[in-house]
């Protein structure tokens, strides 16, 4: 009987997130972060914007996308804490913050997309 | 007069000093020469009194493996002329209690071996007069690589995670059960996850990769243990769907 | 016994535990690169926030997103969003580099190379980032 423990399932949930990661954010980030800010390519207009969000597919999409990114984040964030800085006796109070920073960021990335 | 080397060799005298000392002896530099050799010529014609571990002197024992300019490294594998002109540091494999000079404590990881079960596991033995157990050579690939481990420790020293948490299970553990595991002679798999699925098991690795850079027999522990992760994670998922199993 | 136990205790020797330091990290360059690839979750995580706040901003309306714009036009926020930028592509890289690691896929007596894998994850990359560009720009 395999003791039931959490870090199978987080660790499935940081491996999809990182995927999840890879492919959607660096595209999104050069548009929103760089190329627009910058004037390399016109940035689309509110209208626009609001139609493509406003989608169901678009809304279901992100909030998929912000919830498991910021999983993965929290997942590896709290293993850096651990073994970098060697805080091991903190150990339930950094999985806390990092998980439930993550959850705060899903539950609103679901609110906000819901409501849009 | 053949070239010279310095070797700058980490010493530690429990009986007389605290904290560690270096030691500096100029050794020959001969083409075919290895640190270990540099070591032999030290306490043969110098230096009686330095400690080390070595034996095959052929990369098979996993014996001679010490810290060389701050690399894990199987001194009988690595050349001097390499270093010259030198000087060689020559320390003790790191992340391990150090007992004497460059000889180091590996019962830690002998306890872990152990706790793994790295041999195969049946249910029912088929008794001698049934024959052997046949496997195909398609069979044997699946868990070749893993079992050219020889316990020379080298990934355990490059490992940080090890060094930050002597809890951890390490490498070659995960890699040997793993040989286990996909033997198909063997049915211990399930028996090995509950050991391996612990917190301080493969949880605790965070694929930095450093120990399959430093194995000197293409182990790949670190694939192993990737690997072996996604299929503890899907066996957990099946567990919690199909408690009773499948 | 007991009488050897207590001389083999008296000289057992005293083990050397030399310490960790907290900047093993920066002793060799692939740890360095290590810790650095850890870190971009951190970036990770901000790309998301920012992601939220242009939603925000364009679901408030036509003035709150030119004024998201304007602020993101400031230059501490592009130099954060091409550092996030740059960390999550190494996120990304590193991802796909190392993925074939832990997904071994049998093919007929062997398996898929490791490089098919990186190389379908890297082709997905492409292909998702040209149609997240098509849709934000307007196709």
């Amino acid at each position: 009987m395999i003791k039931r423990s959490a870090e199978p399932l987080l660790w499935m949930v940081f491996s999809a997130g990182g995927v999840v990661a890879a492919l959607v954010l660096p595209m999104l980030l050069f548009l929103f972060g760089v190329a627009f800010p910058l004037g390399w390519i016109a940035p689309p207009s509110a209208t626009h914007l609001a139609s493509v969000i406003g989608h169901p597919l678009t809304r279901l999409t992100l909030v998929v996308v912000c919830t498991v990114s910021l999983f993965h984040a929290a997942h590896r964030f709290r293993y850096t804490l651990y073994d970098g800085l060697q805080i091991k006796h903190l150990n339930e109070i950094i999985a806390l913050a990092c998980y439930g920073g993550a959850v705060v960021g899903s539950v609103a990335s679901a609110y906000l997309l819901a409501t849009f | 007069m053949t070239k010279q080397i310095k070797l700058q060799v980490a010493r530690y005298r429990p009986e007389q000093e605290s904290e560690p000392a270096f030691d500096e002896y100029e050794v020959p530099c001969h083409s075919d020469w290895v640190v270990l050799d540099g070591l032999n010529h030290v306490k043969d014609q110098i230096d009686g009194t330095l400690s080390y571990r070595w034996s095959c002197r052929m990369g098979i024992c996993g014996s001679c493996g010490m810290t060389v300019n701050g690399e894990p490294k199987l001194t009988c594998a690595t050349f001097l002329d390499d270093y010259a002109p030198g000087p060689v540091r020559v320390e003790p494999l790191r992340n391990f209690p150090v007992i004497r000079d460059l000889v180091v404590d590996l019962g830690d990881f002998m306890q872990k071996l152990v706790r793994v079960k790295p041999w195969i596991v049946r249910s029912v033995e088929k008794p001698l007069a049934a024959g052997e157990y046949l496997q195909s050579p398609e069979e044997m690939d699946e868990y070749k690589q893993f079992s050219m481990c020889i316990n020379c420790m080298l990934c355990y020293s490059a490992c940080p995670i090890y060094g930050l948490d002597p809890k951890f299970i390490g490498p070659a553990a995960i890699a040997l059960a793993q040989r286990y595991n996909l033997d198909s002679r063997d049915e211990g798999a399930a028996e090995r996850l509950e050991i391996l699925s612990e917190h301080e098991g493969i949880w605790g690795c965070t694929f930095v990769g450093e120990c399959t850079k430093v194995c000197p027999k293409n182990v790949n522990p670190a694939g192993a243990i990737q690997r072996y992760k996604l299929n503890a994670a899907l066996e957990s998922v099946k567990s919690f769907f199909l408690p009773r199993g499948a | 016994m007991a009488h050897i136990a207590e001389h083999y205790t008296a000289y057992h020797p005293r083990w050397l535990r030399p310490h960790i330091s907290t900047y093993w990290w920066l002793r060799k360059r692939s740890y360095f690169a290590f810790i650095l690839r850890e870190v971009s979750s951190v970036f990770v995580a901000w790309s998301v926030v920012y992601l939220l706040l242009i939603v925000y901003a364009v679901g408030q309306g036509a003035v709150q997103y030119q004024e998201l714009l304007e602020w993101s036009r400031q230059p501490w926020v592009v130099i954060v969003n091409v550092s996030s930028l740059l960390l999550v592509g190494f996120h990304a890289v590193t991802w796909f580099n190392l993925a074939p690691q832990a997904l071994v896929v049998r093919f007929g007596h062997t398996h898929l190379p490791g490089s098919f894998i990186s190389l379908s994850n890297y082709a997905a990359w492409v292909a998702v980032s040209a149609i997240v560009a098509w849709i934000v720009i307007g196709g």
